[in-house]
């Protein structure tokens, strides 16, 4: 039988692995709410993973490693932005060209701050994200397996808060999916749709490079090619999953942790059960998920629209 | 209309190369030297030239794969998966079956095919039966795809002793040309054919031709256009939508199976335990964009950018630059070619400047 200790290190693995997967996926919401497909979220993460890994090697203070991951994704977001908003792009098509330019650049940048290695040298492990319950609970209890965790695992719960209190509490809120829903009609209003995208999906890219961040300078305590590799496809998920809304990207984003939660325990206790096997299970669970229960028209109904108020000056 | 296709494809090439160019400058290298580096490194030697070809056939076929669910109205994010799984498929059969050489191959390939055909299928009928937006069931298939991979790797029978790789196929199925050059007396020609050159090639161009005939000369090519045009238009005509799009995926993700397959047989002869994504699929989608989604456009982009991921690396070593600018370049590409107006928008500050000076 699995006994409570075990439970408790399953749940905890889970909340370690769901925080970077939570914030990108707040990110995704922001982004699509305001009716701009982020297919990028991906590159977003992986340069908010580098920067926040390289900032925190060289300065030592990981909440400055932490913000600087999200300038560096909100910058990323921003050229996104630029094509998709101003110049009526193809946001699949541009998205694409942000997980080229994401992972490219964390790549070229990384050989150039350190000596041409694409592995970036590891923060001290005192410069890692502090854990506000550390040593508060008697070491290896349940409360400390479950609650003992990087701050940054706190501060995505607080964000999946924030996320939903502005876009369903505030005016701000209101515009951002009026703007995603009918843009015409919100232009009509005098809501400046072009302003408000640009809010979102720069949101968006911040978001996700703190997601990037949530991972190297917590999770684990460097940059590496393959560190995000997927978990920005695996956020767009869990926010498709969620139904565009916050709360439900929270919780979808808890079951991948939680089937990674599990991966690490049966990998520990060899078990008789393919990891490779396991691995698939949250994507598998995806696509039965949007069989079943996510219907055709979910999404934001203005998602992947360009809107131009009028034909560029030509 | 179609010479300002071409200008605008070419302007957004030249737009990356500057992208790129910056970018080494930035870091303190000069993009001259490094440009000058790679084109010798694809030029200057034929043994340079014939991995170039090597290099570009995966990329021109997930490109023809992607470039035919495009004109087919579908966006197959999942080439990558399909590649994957029409590679590992191409791997069990050809150590697995024992057939005479020349037919092995010839099965292997199909067998290969039906399988990525099935998995680009897959996305196909969810789409299809449920509504599940290609986009996303195919980036979860390619996942599956990995990982289905890495378990066919680690299986007893399969993987080979000590190694995260899977057993050599067996020589019957290699679409190797001219292998007995390789041995030859000759340190020249020793030297040309020390490169793996294979059918691959071959195929990919037999590919484009067919995604170009399916496309303008059959019935199929034409309903498939209309569903990819107007749904609602091609269901109120008559046109089986659902068997349509369903149809689409199969045919494309076979090409990318193609892809997978070819690499395997001519190439690397085994599987490998994947960390993460080769992007095979995604330099697909870069190459079917730059194509103008056309067969003949995704040659010539693959070969582009089968030059690049060839040459690019040479900088390394010779300058000490870092070989990822190819990806910026190559995500800059895609980024221009994302938004035509903005191409214009330069086009045309161009033409007032010059009709000022005038």
């Amino acid at each position: 039988m699995i006994s409570l200790t075990e439970i408790a290190f399953i749940l905890g693995t889970t909340l370690m692995y769901a925080a970077p997967l939570m914030y990108t996926a707040l990110g995704g919401v922001m982004s699509e709410n305001s009716g701009v497909i982020n297919i990028g979220l991906e590159g977003m993460m992986t340069i908010g993973a580098f920067t926040g890994a390289t900032v925190g090697y060289f300065t030592g203070n990981p909440w400055l490693a932490f913000l600087a991951a999200g300038v560096s994704g909100g910058l990323l977001a921003l050229l996104h932005a630029v094509a998709s908003i101003t110049f009526g792009a193809d946001q699949v098509v541009s998205g694409i060209a942000m997980n080229f330019l994401g992972g490219g650049l964390s790549l070229f940048l990384s050989r150039i701050f350190f000596d041409g290695a694409t592995l970036t040298r590891p923060i001290n492990l005192d410069d890692k994200m502090p854990r506000p319950f550390n040593g508060i609970f008697e070491r290896n209890s349940v409360l400390d397996l479950v609650l003992n965790q990087y701050a940054t695992v706190y501060i995505a719960f607080l964000m999946v808060l924030l996320i939903w209190f502005v876009l369903y509490k505030t005016r701000l809120g209101l515009r951002i999916r009026s703007v995603g829903e009918h843009p015409k009609a919100a232009d009509t209003l005098g809501i400046n749709v072009h302003r408000l995208r640009y809010f979102s999906v720069v949101c968006s890219g911040i978001l996700s490079g703190f997601g990037g961040a949530a991972m190297s300078i917590a999770v684990v305590s460097n940059f590496r090619p393959t560190l995000i590799s997927g978990q920005g496809f695996i956020a767009l998920a869990a926010m498709i999953f969620g139904k565009w809304k916050p709360q439900g990207a929270m919780w979808a984003c808890l079951l991948f942790g939680g089937a990674q939660g599990f991966i690490i325990y049966f990998g520990g206790t060899g078990v008789n059960i393919s990891n490779q096997l396991l691995s698939m299970i949250p994507y598998v669970i995806t696509l039965l998920v949007l069989m079943g229960f996510v219907g055709k028209s979910n999404g934001p109904k203005a998602n992947g629209e360009p809107y131009m108020k009028q034909d560029l000056n030509l | 209309m179609k010479n300002k296709q071409i200008f605008l494809t070419i302007f957004s090439v030249l737009l990356g190369l500057v992208v790129g160019g910056i970018a080494l400058a930035v870091s303190g290298y000069n993009p001259l030297e490094a440009y000058g580096i790679m084109i010798e490194g694809v030029f200057s030697r034929p043994r340079y030239i014939s991995w170039t070809f090597i290099r570009s056939v995966p990329i021109i076929l997930t490109g023809l794969s992607v470039a035919f669910a495009f004109r087919t109205g579908l966006f197959n994010i999942g080439a990558e998966g399909q590649y994957i799984v029409g590679a590992a498929t191409a791997a069990l059969a050809g150590y697995f079956l024992e057939l005479p050489a020349g037919i092995h191959a010839v099965v292997v390939i199909i067998i290969a095919m039906v399988a990525a055909g099935v998995w680009g299928g897959i996305a196909g009928l969810l789409k299809s039966k449920f509504g599940v937006h290609e986009v996303i069931s195919t980036i979860m298939l390619n996942w599956i795809a990995l990982y289905l991979n890495n378990y066919i790797v680690f299986w007893d029978k399969f993987r080979r002793p000590q190694s995260e790789a899977s057993q050599k196929i067996l020589e019957t199925a290699q679409i190797s040309i001219l292998g007995g050059l390789r041995t030859s007396g000759n340190e020249f020609i020793r030297g040309i054919f020390s490169t793996p050159v294979n059918l691959g090639i071959a195929f990919a161009v037999l590919a484009a031709l067919f995604v170009w005939y399916t496309l303008n000369k059959t019935t199929l090519g034409y309903e498939l256009r209309a569903v990819g045009y107007n749904r609602d238009a091609s269901e109120y005509g008559g046109i089986n939508v659902n068997r349509s799009i369903v149809i689409s995926m199969v045919i494309s993700g076979a090409l990318a199976g193609l892809g997978g397959a070819t690499q395997v047989l001519g190439v690397t002869k085994e599987i490998s335990v994947l960390a993460a994504m080769e992007g095979n699929g995604f330099d697909g989608i870069a190459v079917a964009l730059l194509g103008n989604t056309t067969p003949l456009g995704s040659v010539l982009a693959g070969l582009l950018f089968g030059g690049l991921k060839y040459g690019g690396p040479k900088i390394q070593p010779a300058l000490g630059a870092p070989s990822e600018v190819i990806d910026i370049m190559i995500g800059s590409i895609v980024f221009f070619t994302a938004m035509p107006n903005f191409i214009k928008v330069i086009a045309h500050k161009l033409k007032k400047k010059r009709g000022e000076a005038e």
